[in-house]
């Protein structure tokens, strides 16, 4: 007997079906946004109270337990959408454009979060507030990138071809994320390079290094709780013309 | 108070206060929005489709 993959596909449809998700993703979401918020906080107390002081920057390094998570984040959010862009444009998931919307906005917040953390950490570090350095540019350009996103699929009135614009753009774009990794490698830049590695030493105290992590991780929960949050958003209002939405926003009861 | 001496110590950062507190502070302020602007859509979304089926042309 040959072996078939259908019952494997008809589980993946059903489970990625509108409603399905929008039902499962509420305890996911509550759960990871508790975890998350609760890390976040007991990671930014830990960073900012008790984490010593750098020897060269004084207290202005505190900021990093805003700025790593954030523009790491990003980058994982950039990586999850170019996947979500072949998953949508070969497979016809109605799910992953949803997801890929709601993505935009959180991955443009987190992008423009590392810039600004970054320019604010800068001026007592570097004197400057902005230089045109291989690292800080290809991230500027990710929030082009970002922007392009987000008027691209408010421009297109029809759905589908808003939704395929979207993801090719995204796929055109995914050139420019190892160039934001290994810029630092690459180029001279004034950015300094990765001091978390998984290959490799990592060059920070454990002092510091402890606080970094917790907020990485609380960043990434919470990142994952607003995306799966605006995805419900998103079924709603896609689905908004449909009975088991209008019956979940209390409206067919109504004379 | 942890690392710091003293509270205004920890305000202060040993004048990389404005810098830190700011950055903070923005963080906090995006986080806010998004659930806020989140909860507005909804409700906006609600208060739309009822109107529609008021005049029903839901």
């Amino acid at each position: 007997m040959a072996f078939s993959m259908t019952p494997v596909w008809r589980w993946f449809h059903r489970w990625t079906s509108p409603p399905n998700f929008y039902r499962i993703a509420r305890p996911w979401a509550l759960g990871l946004m508790l975890v998350g918020g609760v890390a976040l906080l007991v990671a930014w107390i830990w960073g900012l109270v008790f984490a010593p002081e750098d020897y060269l920057q004084g207290n202005s390094y505190r900021i990093i337990f805003v700025h790593v998570p954030s523009a790491s984040a990003s980058l994982a959010m950039y990586l999850s959408m170019a996947i979500l862009a072949v998953i949508s444009l070969v497979w016809k998931i109605k799910l992953a454009d949803m997801v890929l919307r709601q993505c935009i906005p959180v991955g443009l917040t987190l992008t423009a979060l590392a810039l600004i953390s970054g320019a604010i950490w800068g001026r007592p570090t570097w004197g400057v507030y902005w230089i045109w350095d291989a690292r800080l540019t290809s991230m500027l350009v990710q929030l082009f990138l970002f922007i392009g996103m987000w008027a691209i699929h408010t421009a297109i009135e029809q759905q589908k071809l808003a939704d395929k614009a979207t993801a090719i753009l995204v796929l055109v774009g995914f050139v420019n994320l190892p160039i934001i990794k290994w810029s630092v490698d690459w180029w001279n830049t004034m950015h300094q390079p990765a001091t978390i590695r998984i290959t490799g030493e990592t060059t920070m105290v454990w002092e510091m290094l402890a606080p970094l992590l917790l907020s990485m991780a609380a960043t990434y929960c919470v990142v994952a709780a607003l995306v799966l949050y605006r995805t419900r958003w998103e079924i709603l209002y896609r689905e908004r013309k449909t009975r088991w939405v209008q019956d979940e926003l209390g409206l067919r009861g109504q004379a | 108070m942890g690392y710091f001496d003293s509270f205004s110590d920890f305000i202060r950062m040993g004048n990389h206060g404005v810098f830190v507190w700011s950055v903070y502070g923005i963080t906090v302020f995006t986080i806010l929005g998004h659930w806020l602007g989140l909860r507005l859509q909804k409700r906006r979304l609600v208060t739309e489709m009822q109107r529609l089926k008021k005049r029903g042309q839901l």
